[in-house]
């Protein structure tokens, strides 16, 4: 049985499946949103400093990027992504730079999210879907991930957390026990290259992936190939041997580089040094995904 | 209500002991005695809840006719027709019998004597005719010109005689647009199985006992209308026999094999395409019908799977090829010549049983046998009931072909039982006891421009509707806008019904649609379908209003013309009440209004919410939009959110779609949603997955249509550059699949735009 998909692809230059790293087309638009990102959620009074910082601390008030509902990249089946801002790591190849700085996010507190999550818990059910945090880190606002996880669990709702895993000791264990699948973020191999990249160490990462393995969370490692900064065969192998001592890792998403960042980069005024790097060639990608894969892992 | 009359021929199953020969191992039951062909498919077919793995791919009969015709096709969209018989205007019996490949057909008839040929279809219009003909390079025959100048009037000459001088101004506006006033109104479906259930002569017979029910009553407009009808259908039933003799074939009498079954069936279809250039030429809800005869067959060893299927590619060969004489302006409307020949499969029985069996499969398989095509438009009855092994297959297919569309089986079986179908695009109707007067639509997004400027146009700048006093200030008001477009809005239902009431009295008059009557009962409910267009640009235009500062700015003669924004304002499409709440708003007042007028035949009022193609050609025509859209630009498609608006999620906007009520809009609400294959998971069983469930999520929350498109945009672009290499590519627009390389590049950059959008 021949596909269309078949034919068409034997009509263009071919090679591995490059599986983009941006969102699904959704509903006309694959782009992360800026500018409507909090929209269908109640931005939090303004009150005074104290009385927020009280709200923060407790966990009861986020500061929040944008949420969208997704199919197939944060997670299993439909999910709702919540973006919180803040992150404490300065990725070169960043694609939401606008999420960089927790000042740039809106204040929503908890349960206005939960609210609208609860919503679709008809959703999460018909696509075994379920709540991702994303951002910026989530650790960032620990307390705030933990009271979302827990409205969650409440609600039987399937929770995903996307972290690089450098503030990992913020998670409490209860906050694990909240949680059935994290994407760790492993953007380097070396500690070098690990700085060069973020600017932060990668010793924490590792840590906290044990910690996953230890508490049986369920973990899927992502890597982001980019020429010249981390396709090193010897770095990427170590990228894979770190996945491989993840007892619990279940899957490896290499996503390859793109230059669709870029501009957010221009519009916050901030340097942008990825300027001519090009995507991967689909042979890299599949030189790469042939490396995690030589260590039993299922990767793609 | 329905046929109480026996049908000839076939004796009554009380009476006799068993059933006539045609019938046998069927069970019998009240479909023996009357027609009722719901009831004969409940009895007797066999649903099934396995995979597609029992499938049978192509075989050399069937890839050979598809390749003789596929050689067919570049000169036919080089051209635009492959060729017009122009002299002989159409009937069920006009032409003689045409064939692709006779030896090897197993399903005959073409609609003249050879494939892809064109015939001319004047009752319509004759200058609709003569404009086709000359576009292609036809000489006008000088004898068919004076017999629809001189002596046979037209639909379209009836209508313009009637038009009051307020619906002639509202439609060369375009503020009331594509009405099927110069061309056929179609969206009725024949119950075209009957002819194969109960062949010819029963139907006559049945006919003709409901005529004569109507010889007692008094001789008043209503029933001389009503006696003169069943006197075209029963000619019309006649003349169908006839066509079919002429290739070979008795069908007075009940079909007796599968092969035959699909003979009688196509039959009837070939005679309604024959007699109606009809906007839409549905099939209706055939393929668990056919089963019964094919798994009769099948269980009788009198057919392999390979043979059902090649009796199902041979049918859809025919289906594919089925063609109208059109002119480039209807192409503008509805673009890539299309015929919805829209076929419903799947559904959930009242009994809870599904409606899916083996053949709903087979269907489905045709799009590999055959490789992927826009028409028969094949469209799933999704409910999250369907057996897992059927939605696995939809959801491949779709993520192969593009080629599907899906409509809400728990709304549409509540309001209108397990035996309806789809005609065109989103119209639901049970099949053979209800029919539509199409109504095309108005463009609600001038009607609100129109209440800024006191009824001048926008663009014009004509005075179009009653003089109303125009909006002032700097700064426009919420309130008083809407108190404004309320009152517009009151003028437009009015004006829009007068004109439909116009255009179907007169296509009744004129242009009578005798074999699909015909394969109706009696008495049917009739629905005058409204539609309406760029309610997103309007629903977002009031949220600007609402929330942000809107300024109007005029030009010399005072006349708004363009609007600044300052401030952020919600958007429909991103499930935030706030802006949806107006969109709901919209399609409930709108359908108020329509309600307050009558209708001719007492049709029941209804409205959808589709654009088809033409949201390019609304945008064309409307000026700038206080949502910030710019004059021309395209509105978005159906009920789409508009382009790049939607923030959130391919499911977050068909939530706020899925908000707008189908008690207020049940002609049907259409969503065009577009994925590239990678967005849906990173193997096939995961994409396929998370597409059922994105499916089932969609129903659950009440969503009514979707249209799934998985495309890739590089696949797209190039096949703008390099047609050739695409005849097949297949893409959903709003409510039906069309080749995309038929498409003009103006209709194929807004499907790439609105498509990726925001892309790189």
């Amino acid at each position: 049985m021949t596909t269309l998909d078949e034919r068409q692809d034997a009509s263009h230059d071919g090679g591995a499946p490059v599986v983009r790293l941006d969102l699904p087309l959704v509903g006309g638009s694959h782009e992360r949103t800026h500018g409507h990102g909090t929209q269908g959620l109640t931005s939090a009074d303004e009150v005074d400093h104290a009385a927020r910082m009280t709200a923060v601390r407790s966990g009861a008030l986020g500061s929040v990027h944008s949420w969208e509902l997704v199919t197939a990249v944060d997670g299993p089946g439909t999910r709702m992504t919540i973006f919180l801002a803040g992150c404490p790591l300065r990725c070169l190849y960043c694609h939401n730079p606008d999420t960089m700085e927790m000042r740039r996010g809106t204040d929503v507190e908890v349960d206005d999210l939960l609210r609208r999550l609860s919503r679709y818990r008809g959703i999460f059910r018909a696509t075994g879907g379920g709540l991702t945090i994303s951002g910026g880190e989530p650790l960032m606002q620990p307390a705030f991930v933990a009271r979302l996880l827990r409205g969650a669990k409440a609600m039987g709702i399937h929770t995903t957390m996307d972290t690089s895993g450098y503030l990992g000791a913020h998670a409490t264990d209860a906050v694990l026990d909240d949680l059935d699948l994290v994407l760790l973020d492993i953007k380097s191999g070396d500690e070098e290259t690990y700085q060069r990249v973020t600017g932060r160490q990668l010793a924490p990462t590792l840590a906290f992936g044990q910690r996953l393995a230890e508490r049986g969370v369920a973990v899927w490692v992502r890597f982001v190939l980019v020429p010249g900064l981390t396709d090193d065969e010897a770095n990427v192998e170590r990228v894979a041997a770190h996945a491989a001592d993840i007892g619990t890792v279940e899957r490896v998403e290499v996503l390859p580089f793109h230059q669709m960042g870029r501009d957010k980069w221009d519009a916050l005024g901030m340097r942008y040094e990825l300027e001519g790097t090009p995507p991967p060639s689909p042979e890299l990608v599949e030189r790469v995904r042939g490396q995690f894969r030589a260590h039993g892992l299922t990767t793609f | 209500m329905s046929t109480t009359a026996a049908p000839a021929g076939a004796p009554l199953a009380a009476e006799a002991d068993r059933l006539p020969d045609a019938w046998a191992g069927f069970v019998p039951g009240p479909w023996a005695d009357h027609v009722d062909v719901r009831d004969f498919i409940q009895r007797n077919y066999t649903p099934y809840t396995g995979d597609a793995s029992f499938l049978a791919g192509p075989t050399e009969r069937t890839t050979g006719i598809w390749a003789r015709l596929s050689a067919m096709f570049p000169a036919e969209r080089e051209k635009g027709v492959h060729d017009v018989d122009a002299t002989k205007p159409s009937t069920i019996t006009s032409h003689a019998p045409g064939y692709i490949d006779r030896e090897n057909e197993l399903v005959v008839g073409l609609q003249t004597d050879a494939p892809l040929k064109r015939a001319i279809m004047p009752n319509g219009g004759y200058r609709m005719v003569q404009t086709s003909l000359e576009t292609y390079g036809y000489e006008v025959d000088p004898v068919v010109t004076e017999i629809f100048t001189k002596y046979r009037k037209t639909h379209n000459d009836g209508v313009f005689d009637v038009y009051p001088p307020a619906v002639r101004a509202a439609r060369s506006s375009h503020i009331i647009t594509g009405l099927p006033d110069a061309y056929g109104r179609g969206r009725i479906i024949g119950d075209y199985r009957r002819v194969a259930l109960y062949g010819v002569d029963a139907l006559i017979a049945a006919k003709k006992a409901e005529k004569a029910e109507l010889d007692m009553e008094r001789s008043v407009a209503d029933v001389i209308r009503d006696r003169e009808e069943l006197a075209e259908q029963v000619r019309a039933l006649g003349e169908l026999k006839a066509m079919a003799a002429s290739y070979g074939y008795d069908i007075s009498k009940p079909a007796t094999t599968a092969r035959e079954a699909v003979q009688w069936l196509y039959f009837a279809y070939l005679a309604a395409t024959k007699e109606q250039n009809g906007a839409a030429m549905s099939l209706g809800r055939t393929s668990t019908f056919l089963d019964v005869y094919l798994e009769r067959d099948l269980v009788a060893g009198r057919l392999t799977e390979s043979q059902a299927q090649e009796l199902v590619d041979d049918f859809v060969i025919k289906l594919r090829i089925i063609r109208f004489l059109r002119t480039p302006e209807y192409d503008n409307l509805f673009s890539g010549d299309p015929t919805w020949v829209t076929e419903t499969l799947a559904g959930v029985g009242e009994d809870g049983r599904p409606l899916v069996t083996r053949t709903s499969f087979r269907y489905l398989q045709t799009l590999y046998n055959l490789g992927p095509a826009p028409e028969p438009n094949l469209t799933v009855f999704w409910s999250e009931r369907l057996p897992r092994g059927f939605k696995d297959f939809c959801a491949q297919v779709s993520i192969d072909t593009s080629a599907i569309q899906y409509e809400n089986d728990e709304i549409i079986r509540p309001a209108w039982g397990d035996d309806a179908a789809i005609a065109c695009c989103v119209s639901p109707m049970r099949v053979g006891k209800q029919m539509q007067f199409f109504g095309a639509r108005v463009n609600l997004a001038k009607c609100l421009l129109y209440a800024i400027n006191g009824g001048r146009d926008e663009v014009s700048g004509k005075q179009i509707a009653p003089v109303t006093a125009p909006v002032e200030g700097d700064v426009l008001d919420f309130d008083d806008v809407m108190a404004k477009f309320d009152a517009e809005m009151d003028w437009l239902a009015q004006t829009y019904v007068d004109a439909l009431n116009c255009v179907h009295y007169m296509h009744d008059k004129y242009a009578y649609e005798r074999i699909e009557m015909a394969l109706h009962d009696r008495q049917v409910l009739r629905t005058l379908a409204c539609g309406i267009a760029g309610l997103s640009v309007v629903t977002d235009a009031l949220s600007a209003i609402k929330h942000a500062t809107v300024r109007p700015v005029r030009d010399e003669t005072g006349l708004v013309v363009d609007y600044t924004i300052e401030g952020d304002f919600p958007t429909y499409g991103n499930d935030d009440d706030r802006a949806d709440d107006i969109a709901v708003a919209l399609v409930r007042t709108f359908m108020e209004k329509i309600r307050r007028f009558p209708t001719y035949r007492d049709a029941l009022h209804t409205q959808s919410v589709l654009t088809i193609t033409s949201n390019v050609v609304y945008g064309k025509a409307t000026g700038n939009t206080p949502d910030g859209r710019r004059a021309g630009q395209p509105f978005a498609p159906g009920a789409n959110p508009m382009n790049g608006r939607d923030t959130h999620g391919m499911l977050a906007s068909g939530l706020s779609v899925a908000k707008l009520p189908y008690s207020e809009a049940m002609d049907g609400i259409s969503l065009t949603s577009s994925v590239l294959p990678s967005g849906l998971g990173r193997t096939k069983d995961e994409q396929v997955a998370n597409l059922v469930g994105l499916l089932d999520a969609y129903t659950v929350s009440s969503g009514y249509h979707m249209n799934v498109n998985v495309l890739n945009r590089e696949t797209l672009q190039d096949a703008m550059e390099h047609p050739e290499n695409y005849p097949q590519l297949t893409v959903r627009v709003s409510g039906y699949a069309v080749n995309f390389v038929r498409l003009t590049r103006e209709q194929q950059l807004d499907v790439l735009s609105r498509t990726f959008h925001g892309g790189v």
